[in-house]
C-alpha cells in the first residue's frame, strides 16, 4: 500500500471538510445551501479540467467528498456529448454517478431497516 | 356595577384572583439530568416512552401529565369544564392525539413557546368571567419532534450552532379552579407581536427579547408595580443569549431585574455539562419548570410574588426557508400566595 498517498488523501479530503466546517460556523448558509455549493464548485472545476489534477495528487481524497460528485457530473457530461451527441448532456452527468446515487438509496435504505434515528448527545 | 378589570394598556386584575389547584409535570431523561429533576413528578428514561414515533410519545406526555394533575387536584373530570392545551407540533396534535379520550370540552391553543401562560391567562379570563369552575391548562414539547418540525429532522445529523436553545422534552399541567386556598394568578398582561427583524431560527432567544421587553415594561406600567414588587420574575425561554439582551433592554428603560430575573430555559439545563449552547425552550420549558420547581416554592412560600412571562417565536419552516423575520410574543401573569 502507497501510505504516502494515503496520508495525501487524508489531508485533501480533510481540508476539503473543514471548508464546509468554516462554512458552517461562520456563514449563515443552511446545510442544504452548502451542499449545493460544493457539488457545483466540483462540477465547474471538473468541467475546465482543473479537478483532475487535484484527484491524481489526492485520489479518493479528492473523489469521496460531495466536490468529486460534481466533477462526476461533469466529466460524465463532457464524454457522453462526444459519444451520442447533444443528448448526453442530459443523460450522461447520472450515468456517470449512477453507481454513487444507486449505492447511497440501496445503502441508506438497509441502514433504515437495521438502525433506529436517536436524540443527539449534543 | 360592574368592576373594570382593566388597568392601563393592557393588564387585567382579576375581581377574584384565581386558584391553582394543583400541578403536574413530566420530563425527558435530558432534563432528569438537568439541575431541576427532583422538582419534576416523573422523569422519563428514553424518548420513546414506548411509543413507536416522537410525536406518539410526545402525546403520551401530555396525556399523561394531564391525567396526573387531575389526580393530585382530587376533581372527577366530569367536573372539569375546559381544556386549554397546545404544543409545537403542525396543528398542535402533541395535544390533540393525545387528550382525545379526555371527554373534556378542549380549546386548542397555539403561542409557540408561550403557549403553556397564554392557556393559563385564558383559563383564568374563563374563570373569572363565570364561565368556567375548573380548566385544565397544559402544554408540551418534544425534542426529537420539534427539530424536525422547526429545524432539520436529526436523521440529517447536522450540527447545532452555539446561539441555538435545547427544546424540552416535558410537558406541564394547571388546574385552575375558582375556590380554593392558592397560589393564586392575580394579574393578566396579554402582550403584542413584536418584530425585531432577527431571521436566525437558530437565534430565538434574540428574536423575542423585544417582545418580553415589551411585555414586561407594559405590565409595570399598567400596574404602578416596580421590579421590585416581585420576589422572582421568570421568562421561559429566552435562553442564556435572550436573557441578558431582556437585562439590558429593562436596564436601558429604567428597571432594573438582575437581582430577582431569571429565565426557565437557563434553569433547567446545566449549560457548561449538558452543552445545550444557549439554554432550552420549548412549550414544556416554562410549563415544567413552573409546574415542577415554582409552583413548589410558591408552596413552601419561599416566592410570594411571582410573574411569570412567557415569550414565543411565531415561526414555522416555511416562512423561515421564504427568509421572513421571526415575530415574537410574550404574555404575563402573576402568580402570589
Amino acid at each position: 500500500m502507497d501510505w504516502f498517498m494515503v496520508l495525501k488523501a487524508f489531508i485533501t479530503g480533510g481540508i476539503i471538510c473543514i471548508i464546509g466546517q468554516v462554512l458552517i460556523d461562520k456563514t449563515k448558509l443552511t446545510p442544504a445551501r452548502i451542499l449545493v455549493a460544493f457539488v457545483t464548485a466540483g462540477a465547474i472545476l471538473g468541467g475546465l479540467g482543473w479537478y483532475k489534477y487535484l484527484i491524481d495528487f489526492a485520489g479518493c481524497g479528492a473523489t469521496v467528498p460531495l466536490t468529486g460528485f460534481g466533477n462526476l457530473l461533469a466529466k460524465g457530461t463532457i464524454t457522453e456529448v462526444h459519444s451520442s451527441g447533444l443528448i448526453g448532456a442530459f443523460t450522461g452527468g447520472i450515468k456517470a454517478a449512477s453507481g454513487g446515487i444507486a449505492a447511497a438509496i440501496f445503502f441508506g435504505y438497509i441502514a433504515s431497516l437495521v438502525s433506529k434515528p436517536k436524540i443527539k448527545k449534543q | 356595577m360592574i368592576f373594570i378589570k382593566k388597568v392601563g394598556n393592557q393588564s387585567y386584575i382579576l375581581s377574584k384572583p384565581v386558584n391553582i389547584a394543583s400541578t403536574a409535570s413530566i420530563v425527558g431523561p435530558k432534563e432528569k439530568n438537568g439541575p431541576l429533576h427532583q422538582f419534576f413528578d416523573q422523569c422519563l428514561e428514553d424518548e420513546f416512552w414506548g411509543e413507536k414515533s416522537w410525536e406518539k410519545a410526545e402525546s403520551k406526555i401530555i396525556k399523561e401529565t394531564v391525567n396526573m394533575a387531575i389526580a393530585k387536584s382530587g376533581i372527577p373530570s366530569k367536573d372539569i369544564d375546559f381544556c386549554f392545551a397546545g404544543d409545537l407540533l403542525n396543528q398542535c396534535i402533541a395535544s390533540s392525539f393525545g387528550l382525545r379520550e379526555s371527554n373534556i370540552p378542549f380549546l386548542g391553543m397555539f403561542g409557540a413557546c408561550s403557549t403553556f401562560i397564554e392557556s393559563m391567562l385564558t383559563g383564568s379570563v374563563f374563570i373569572d368571567g363565570d364561565f368556567a369552575t375548573n380548566v385544565i391548562c397544559a402544554a408540551s414539547s418534544h425534542f426529537c419532534s420539534a427539530e424536525k418540525q422547526f429545524r432539520f429532522p436529526l436523521e440529517l445529523g447536522n450540527q447545532r450552532p452555539q446561539t441555538s436553545q435545547w427544546t424540552v422534552t416535558g410537558s406541564g399541567c394547571a388546574i385552575l379552579t375558582k375556590e380554593g386556598t392558592g397560589p393564586y394568578v392575580t394579574t393578566l398582561t396579554p402582550g403584542k407581536i413584536v418584530d425585531m427583524g432577527i431571521k436566525d431560527a437558530n437565534n430565538m432567544g434574540a428574536a423575542m427579547a423585544g417582545a418580553a421587553e415589551d411585555t414586561l415594561l407594559t405590565h409595570f406600567q399598567d400596574t404602578g408595580r416596580a421590579p421590585s414588587y416581585y420576589d422572582a420574575i421568570f421568562t421561559g425561554d429566552l435562553g442564556h443569549v435572550g436573557k441578558d439582551i431582556l437585562i439590558d433592554l429593562a436596564g436601558s428603560k429604567g428597571y432594573n431585574i438582575k437581582s430577582n430575573y431569571n429565565d426557565c430555559g437557563v434553569l433547567i439545563f446545566d449549560k457548561e455539562n449538558q452543552d445545550t449552547h444557549s439554554g432550552g425552550s420549548g412549550c414544556g420549558c416554562i410549563a415544567s419548570v413552573f409546574a415542577g420547581y415554582i409552583y413548589q416554592m410558591l408552596q413552601q412560600k419561599k416566592y410570594r410574588r411571582v410573574l411569570m412571562i412567557a415569550t414565543g417565536a411565531l415561526m414555522n419552516s416555511t416562512s423561515s426557508q421564504q427568509g421572513e423575520s421571526i415575530p415574537g410574543i410574550a404574555h404575563a401573569i402573576s402568580i402570589e400566595v
